[in-house]
């Protein structure tokens, strides 16, 4: 492989973990306004704004290494669908609180064993970024586990339809550990950690977590996966079109 | 108080160490942890503290505002408890 074909892989991998932060974030960013409480509306709002910052970080090195126009903003607001590679668990819609604590733990409780690792990348940049964000990452991994406890260990209504959340999420759990052709090529430079070598440690801190809130880790058969290759669930066009008007509508609008 | 809500708890942060806990405001949670946790998303957002005490607003005892008179007015012309009487030496500064 030439320098080239290894900078473009770069590129999508950086791209990748970009796409993710800011979908997700995007998705947590619709509870502002709209949490239960005021205090969980502003502890969600600053998942939100971290992940959102996260995602510049990477945005700004993938501009930076695609040169010419691009930009952090032609990258995040100019791209359509199928150009976008984040998990489909990033894209599921809000739910109920519980459906949006399920769907970050399972995002955190990856992430967070995900970023220990990626700081000892051989990408100085990509290790650099993922020692700035583990410190986030923590707190919200803390913030989603203690939350998913609350609600599984709570009542009997709240350990029902957490129950029900996490049953319809876990089939979008597994998605991170079977890399696409770009990150099997990251992986063999040592610019990025291997999946297998994560999901023992993540498998069994989501059993410990789970265990604790009383909740049944469900039996999934089949898991869905695509989200990295660009093929998306009906969920992401959505996102896209109120994430992207202003700048559709208005292109090279600033503020 | 409705019967769902939260009960209520003070907020006290200190902002640097060799400080000590100043009163931020105040949140509501159902216990301890979940307290710590609201107060850290709610008031230490812009880098406020380095440290985080939250107390039940039922264990505060207040005094009374109806007996302000009495407790507060009684210090006021006793200009003799500061002490501005003392002539300083010039290099002592921010006295």
């Amino acid at each position: 492989m030439d320098n080239d074909q290894l900078k473009d892989n770069l590129i999508r991998l950086v791209t990748h973990l970009g796409d993710n932060n800011l979908i997700l974030g995007h998705r947590i960013s619709e509870w502002c306004g709209h949490g239960p409480v005021l205090e969980q509306d502003i502890a969600l709002t600053n998942i939100a704004l971290d992940l959102i910052g996260q995602a510049r970080m990477y945005y700004q090195y993938a501009a930076e290494l695609t040169g010419g126009n691009a930009t952090e903003d032609s990258i995040a607001y100019l791209r359509v669908e199928r150009e976008y590679s984040n998990y489909l668990l990033c894209e599921r819609p809000n739910g109920d609180f519980g459906t949006t604590i399920a769907r970050q733990f399972i995002y955190d409780s990856w992430h967070y064993f995900f970023l220990h690792a990626l700081q000892n990348s051989a990408d100085k940049q990509l290790a650099a970024i993922a020692e700035k964000s583990i410190k986030e990452v923590a707190y919200h991994k803390r913030y989603s586990s203690e939350w998913l406890i609350r609600l599984g260990d709570g009542t009997s209504e709240s350990h029902v339809r957490v129950q029900t959340s996490i049953n319809d999420l876990w089939k979008y759990a597994e998605e991170m550990f079977e890399p696409a052709a770009f990150e099997n090529i990251a992986i063999s430079n040592n610019i990025y950690p291997r999946p297998a070598l994560l999901k023992e440690q993540i498998d069994s801190f989501r059993l410990e977590i789970l265990n604790s809130a009383t909740l049944t880790k469900p039996e999934v058969s089949y898991f869905q996966t695509g989200g990295k290759t660009g093929i998306h669930s009906e969920y992401l066009g959505h996102i896209l079109s109120e994430l992207q008007y202003v700048q559709r509508a208005y292109p090279g609008l600033e503020w | 108080m409705k019967k769902n809500d939260w009960p209520l708890w003070e907020v006290f942060i200190r902002s640097k160490n060799g400080l000590s806990h100043k009163h931020a405001g105040s949140i509501h949670a159902a216990d301890a942890d979940m307290a710590i946790e609201n107060a850290r998303d709610v008031y230490t957002r812009r880098q406020e503290g380095v440290s985080i005490w939250v107390v039940p607003s039922t264990s505060i005892v207040a005094s009374n505002p109806d007996e302000q008179t009495e407790l507060f007015d009684p210090a006021e012309n006793k200009i003799y408890r500061h002490p501005t009487f003392y002539n300083l030496p010039e290099e002592l500064n921010h006295m």
